[in-house]
């Protein structure tokens, strides 16, 4: 039967996705980067919406929402599977309200008013049938991904209003985003780049290797000399893992460091990250890394009676942040949480 | 203008010694003259002053132009002012500084006539008498190893290191072409430290030596490249190894017949001094070390025996090896281990033999507490502390450096070493330090700096640019998940490798200093110079 296989060949699709979330997620550094991520998600989500089968927008939502905790759990570190999700969430949301003929705004916004009012949840709202849904949602979906292919180069184009000529930039580790974003500046500006290489996995070098290709003064510092050239450094642009609600940042280790070292020298700091990035969550129990990255710093029997730690992800408090650049522009950090509210319905915050 | 008027009263004290019955006579001439001065005064004292402004202003230009210092040093005014107390220090002095005194002192009489005419100066020429011995000259001269962009400077050190070969000669057998070897830097310089050396360490200087070298003592040669190998690393380590090393120097020395010893010995350490910073740029305990020696050594009477010299200078070095190293570390650690409590965290930052010592004895001593490493790349010294203190049994923990916030919220205290302490309060330590000190102050973990006195330094600095250490480049460059990223640097123009050594960490930072004196803040440290240098 056709509906059959397309079930088994969905439910497969879903299986490999998985499987290449975890793969990535266990090996050392990220295979891929998280745009890529966010569309392959997008697009499995687009997958199930299309071949599932689901009569109202609550089952379908429920659809998702199933299939969503399963990815999110085959890879927790991996915030951006669980922002596409939620991202999906509100777009049949918003969807259905419109085809049920209600403006948006007067659902989303939860004045005091409103609870007073209103009082329960309008859960049962979602078993309306609707024809042509399936479409509309399919067709908001295709913009997402646009939106999504297009985040890195929208973010580029807004180089050149923060980089004027002869500027020092510090960055750390290896950011696509980042690296885009110089190299968009270079184009039309001289200006020197120090890049730390972020042991123990030094993605660094990558980077300093890929930006002196395009004749980009680059110079590749350890990390313990951060502080030390930091009084030379004009800016300091990073990206990011994810962005959180109250505006601060997870990010890959050695970053907090960097953040406070700029903030001695009243340097300021740019985060370029995409709006995809943007998480609701936040799960501390995800940091560290497998003792094996150390095998090859330290002799065995040294190892054996020693603790030796390796975290992954760094937290940065949002007063070290001067600016956000993202693919709608740049925000102050106080802003984010507006962002937010915009981006996913609050009750999808939990999946 | 002062300096000038107690130039002239010191060698006019000279004269008064030398040739009293002609000086009646000169002493009736200028009161003659100061009476007539008197007169003119009246009429017109701002003239007078810009004629003196104008007859000390050409004095002082001379010391500028003139002043790295050669011995023959011609003529300033302010120059023999301040060398003439220094000299009265010293025991002999050869026949080119007699001559240069003896110039000086003409010079200074012919200005000294010119002042007189201005007479009421006088009066007030006996309060500066003090003062030239507490002006020494305030711009110290600018050691080499921070003028590489300088192509005089450049010169100037080739054409002294030639000089020290030549100084050799008298006492070796005929030797051509051997000269202490100036080494040529490696690889693309980051531009903010064009001023500095890079040097690789697959060129060591010994290369450009021929064998037998005997301008150079062997057991310097060695040390030399334990220096530039990295074998010998660490400030205390490369002082005691210094120091062994003019041991056997001064053994093996012996006098050539028409020198005395006090002054060839030290013009024998000259050269080698020149090699060993040829080799690795010398750290400031390394020179406290030298200065001490060459003081020692000028010290030795005149009419003492070579074996009795010898003798004395053998023992002089072992009682400061002792002093201030060995016994300065028992009484630091004696210190620090008030300040560890049971269930203490304790942080240290790369291999401090000093702070190692004290978490030994502090162990001894059955105090509870774990210690966190923290180490960094390129050259994870950590490792080595991480060795010793898992031999003694202490409970370890290892991080590396970028994981400094996420093990800090466990810390109770940070310990860490330095390598000099300077004037002005800033601590220079290993590249890192800084970093260390910063996010431990961001999360109000007290630090304490562990520091033995002979590694203060006069110096100061505010930033890490200025005066630094740059080891080879190479040392960045890492294989991991089967890539070489760095391997062809070399070949990409605009890319550069920085491997600093050394970095400043401000005072504010930094909770407490402990010495061999005792806890102090680290804005103390020009006080305690100060004593150390009335001591002396």
């Amino acid at each position: 039967m056709p509906g059959a296989d397309k079930e088994t060949e969905l439910s497969e699709r879903i299986e490999a996705f998985l499987s290449e979330l975890k793969r990535c997620g266990s090996g050392a550094g990220s295979l891929r980067g998280s745009a890529e991520t966010a569309r392959e998600t997008t697009s499995l989500l687009r997958r199930i919406t299309a071949q599932a089968r689901w009569s109202n927008a609550g089952d379908l939502m429920e659809i998702i929402r199933k299939e969503g905790r399963r990815m999110t759990a085959g890879q927790p570190s991996e915030t951006t599977v669980g922002n596409m999700v939620r991202r999906v969430l509100k777009i049949i949301r918003e969807e259905y309200a419109r085809s049920r003929g209600s403006t948006e705004e007067a659902d989303q916004q939860e004045s005091l008013h409103k609870l007073l009012t209103s009082g329960g949840s309008s859960e049962d709202n979602f078993r309306q049938h609707f024809t042509h849904l399936k479409a509309n949602v399919i067709e908001a979906i295709n913009e997402l991904l646009t939106e999504l292919e297009g985040t890195t180069d929208n973010i580029s184009m807004q180089a050149l209003e923060h980089i004027h000529s002869n500027e020092v930039i510090m960055t750390i580790g290896r950011s696509r985003t980042v690296e885009a974003f110089l190299k968009d500046a270079a184009r039309k500006r001289k200006f020197h780049v120090i890049v730390a290489e972020c042991a123990p996995f030094c993605q660094g070098h990558e980077m300093a290797t890929s930006l002196s290709k395009e004749d980009i003064e680059t110079t590749v510092i350890p990390d313990a000399a951060i502080f030390a050239v930091m009084s030379r450094v004009n800016k300091v642009i990073i990206g990011t893992q994810t962005v959180l609600a109250n505006g601060g940042l997870r990010a890959v280790n050695g970053t907090h460091t960097l953040a406070l070292a700029a903030k001695h020298h009243s340097t300021p700091l740019i985060v370029c990250a995409p709006m995809f990035k943007l998480s609701p969550q936040w799960d501390s129990a995800l940091q560290e890394l497998v003792l094996r990255s150390f095998c090859f710093l330290l002799p065995g029997e040294i190892l054996s009676k020693v603790n030796a730690h390796c975290p992954v992800f760094d937290y940065v408090p949002p007063e070290l942040i001067t600016l956000f650049i993202s693919n709608i522009g740049g925000n102050a950090p106080s802003y984010i949480y507006r962002l937010m509210s915009e981006l996913y319905h609050p009750e999808d915050h939990e999946l | 203008m002062m300096l000038i008027s107690a130039a002239m009263t010191l060698v006019v004290g000279h004269e008064l010694q030398s040739a009293e019955p002609k000086e009646e006579k000169q002493r009736l001439r200028k009161e003659k003259k100061q009476h007539k001065k008197n007169k003119k005064d009246d009429r017109g004292p701002p003239e007078k002053e810009k004629e003196k402004e104008k007859a000390s202003v050409p004095a002082p230009s001379k010391p500028a132009t003139q002043s790295p210092a050669h011995k023959a040093a011609p003529v300033p005014v302010n120059a023999s002012a301040s060398e003439s107390p220094v000299a009265a220090e010293k025991p002999a002095k050869s026949k080119a500084e007699l001559r240069a005194e003896r110039r000086a002192r003409q010079d200074s009489e012919r200005a000294s006539k010119q002042g007189k005419k201005e007479g009421g100066q006088q009066s007030t020429s006996s309060k500066p008498k003090a003062t030239p011995n507490e002006l020494q000259p305030v711009v110290k001269r600018l050691p080499d190893h921070v003028q590489v962009d300088d192509p005089v400077a450049l010169k100037k050190l080739a054409k002294k290191l030639e000089r020290q070969q030549k100084s050799g000669q008298g006492c070796s057998l005929n030797i051509t072409g051997v000269k202490v070897p100036l080494r040529s830097d490696y690889g693309y310089k980051v531009s903010l430290f064009s001023h500095l050396h890079q040097y690789s360490r697959k060129n060591p200087p010994t290369q450009q030596i021929s064998i037998p070298v005997t301008v150079i003592h062997p057991s310097i040669v060695r040390l030399g490249l334990q220096y530039s190998q990295g074998i010998i690393a660490g400030s205390n380590a490369r002082s005691v190894a210094l120091l062994h090393a003019f041991k056997q120097v001064i053994q093996d020395y012996s006098t050539p017949p028409n020198e005395e010893l006090s002054r060839d010995l030290v013009n024998k350490l000259s050269p080698y001094i020149s090699f060993l910073s040829q080799c690795r740029p010398l750290s400031a305990s390394m020179g406290n070390a030298i200065k001490y020696i060459k003081k020692e050594i000028s010290n030795i009477p005149s009419q003492c025996k070579e074996e009795e010299a010898k003798r004395i200078l053998q023992e002089c070095i072992d009682s400061y090896i002792n002093e201030k190293i060995i016994l300065a570390s028992e009484a630091i650690s004696k210190y620090a281990i008030e300040k560890i409590s049971d269930g203490d965290v304790i942080l240290v930052y790369g291999c401090s033999s000093l702070v190692n010592h004290i978490l030994c004895e502090a162990f001894e001593k059955q105090r509870k507490f774990r210690v966190i490493v923290v180490d960094s790349r390129p050259r994870l010294e950590g490792r080595e502390a991480l060795r010793r203190l898992v031999k003694k049994g202490i409970r370890c923990t290892y991080v590396l450096i970028s994981a400094l916030s996420y093990i800090l919220p466990e810390v109770s205290k940070v310990f860490l070493g330095a390598h000099a302490l300077l004037a002005n309060g800033y601590v220079m330590s290993r590249v890192g330090t800084s970093q260390i000190a910063l996010v431990a102050k961001a999360y109000n973990v007290p630090v304490l700096v562990c520091c033995e006195t002979y590694k203060f330094c006069e110096r100061v600095q505010t930033d890490s640019f200025v005066s630094n250490e740059l080891d080879d480049p190479d040392d960045l460059i890492v294989t991991r998940n089967g890539k070489t990223h760095l391997e062809n640097w070399q070949t990409v123009k605009s890319l550069g490798l920085l491997n600093l050594v050394y970095d400043v960490t401000p005072p504010d930072f930094v909770d407490l200093v402990i010495t061999d004196l005792g806890m102090i803040p680290c804005t103390s440290v020009p006080v305690v110079l100060r004593v150390k240098n009335v001591d002396q």
